[in-house]
């Protein structure tokens, strides 16, 4: 049995995870929709801004979020102004964190999935006087099944799996901060192998778990397809 | 890719060579209070002997776990006398290679200049949100900080408001860039030329937690570097303790 400081890391990623993944879904579903429908001329430098954690290392992420988030950054003075105080080494902080870690793992699939559909649904959709809303959830979401699948499980996974923007943003606060991975490290550092491969077994179970799940299901979709 | 790798040799192979020639290169691990000063003594060893100084900076403990597991450092610049010791039992380092080439001074810091009073009250007072300090279980000065805390009988109050930096290095980014009101830092990363950089501090009487007492070590890869066995000569001179001196340190 895991011992309680690491059922608390993990319970707590799970939390930091689920809610990030939440709120993209709330966030990156209009956002992915705009950068499929937008002919604005914002709309690259968006998808680029979109995907830009993933090219960036987390240390340059980490570091702006440190600046930006504490008393003298605008973020920070911001949320001070607001009554949110400050948000590094918060749980606040870190989903916060994690929501910009995680967007492109939320918003690309469900993009792709949204360019799929194409026009003639929703053409389809307008002769039959449905308002754009009314279209949108009726017609582009069911179809987008899929990618709203796959967007959810990736941005879920990817926010347990974060790492670097933890260490540099969170403090390393039991029941706050201290997720499964910045645990992990700890143990390493403090050569407690044994506390750290019982906690990296988790992870790695958790996460082929998780992608085996999800190509599982795209497999026996695409079967579908074909028949 | 053959190609490249044969443009890749050509171009660096000179460069080894004439490096070798003229003086070596040293890996050295180092504890992270010492930052500042190492670039001063590494400066002093280019001068004088031509040797160079490759530092990687991280906290003690972390760079323990990372020579036990191989890496291939020279010489180590703890900030204990126990992981040295460690080494030297784990024949990983040289025997009889160590001494102490500082004795650090842990204070209490903040960015601000009004928020530290010079008898430390602003700890009892709490007049503060975050307090950071480096992690104890992997940095000597983290693990001075919880006894400074132990010894004031201030552990349980503060805890609540305590943030973690995985070395004395992330917890003084976390104090100065105002993130946390306070922290526990290494007198070496707020002093310049002997007096203080800004904002204000405690310095923490030396009664409050056992002696930081900073050893190197030559280890086992750098037994036969020269630019190693000069980094240990050099620290051991009477004109370079002045330097590391400057910097708030003790002997």
């Amino acid at each position: 049995m895991l011992p309680a400081s690491d059922l608390q890391a993990i319970l707590l990623t799970l939390e930091v995870a689920a809610l990030t993944t939440a709120i993209l879904l709330g966030v990156g579903t209009p956002l992915a929709w705009w950068l499929t429908r937008s002919r604005s001329l914002l709309r690259q430098p968006v998808n680029a801004l979109v995907a830009l954690p993933i090219v960036l290392p987390p240390s340059v992420l980490g570091f702006y979020l440190l600046v930006l988030m504490g008393p003298n950054g605008t973020l920070g003075q911001w949320t001070q102004a607001i009554g949110l105080g400050l948000m590094p080494f918060s749980f606040r902080g870190l989903v916060l964190a994690s929501c910009l870690y995680s967007l492109p793992f939320m918003v690309q699939p469900l993009q792709t999935a949204m360019q799929a559909v194409g026009e003639r649904p929703l053409e389809a959709a307008m002769s039959l006087r449905a308002s754009p809303l009314d279209s949108f959830f009726s017609v582009v979401v069911p179809l987008c099944r899929p990618g709203f699948i796959t967007g959810t499980v990736m941005c879920f996974a990817h926010t347990v799996g974060e790492f670097g923007v933890v260490l540099m943003v969170g403090g390393n606060i039991p029941g706050v901060t201290r997720l499964v991975s910045v645990q992990i490290y700890d143990h390493v550092e403090a050569l407690e192998y044994a506390d750290a491969h019982r906690l990296a077994a988790v992870m790695l179970g958790f996460s082929f778990a998780v992608l085996l799940a999800l190509y599982a299901y795209n497999a026996r979709r695409r079967a579908g397809d074909v028949r | 890719m053959n190609r490249f790798l044969r443009r890749l040799s050509a171009l660096t192979l000179p460069a080894c060579i004439c490096v070798s020639t003229q003086a070596d290169v040293a890996q050295v691990a180092v504890a992270a209070n010492f930052a500042e000063p190492i670039k001063a003594v590494a400066a002093e060893l280019q001068n004088t002997t031509g040797h160079t100084l490759a530092v990687t900076l991280g906290g003690t403990g972390k760079l323990y776990a990372q020579i036990r597991n191989g890496a291939p450092f020279d010489v180590l610049l703890a900030a204990d006398s126990d992981t040295p010791a460690r080494l030297e039992r784990d024949g990983l380092a040289q025997p009889g290679s160590r001494f102490t080439y500082a004795t650090g001074r842990l204070v209490l810091w903040s960015p601000d200049a009004q928020r530290v009073d010079a008898q430390g009250v602003v700890l009892q007072q709490g007049r503060f949100k975050r307090l950071a300090y480096a992690n104890p279980k992997t940095a000597p000065y983290g693990a001075a900080a919880t006894e400074v805390m132990d010894k004031l009988g201030l552990s349980a109050v503060l805890a609540p408001k305590l943030v973690q930096g995985e070395s004395i290095g992330q917890a003084y980014s976390f104090a100065t860039t105002g993130n946390a009101d306070i922290g526990f830092v290494a007198l070496s990363q707020v002093l310049e030329g002997g007096r203080l950089k800004s904002g204000s501090m405690w310095l923490i009487p030396q009664g409050l937690y056992s002696p930081i007492r900073q050893d190197a070590v030559l280890l086992r890869h750098g037994a036969g570097n020269a630019a190693a066995l000069a980094l240990m000569q050099l620290l051991k001179s009477p004109n370079i303790k002045d330097l590391i001196r400057s910097y708030g340190y003790e002997f």
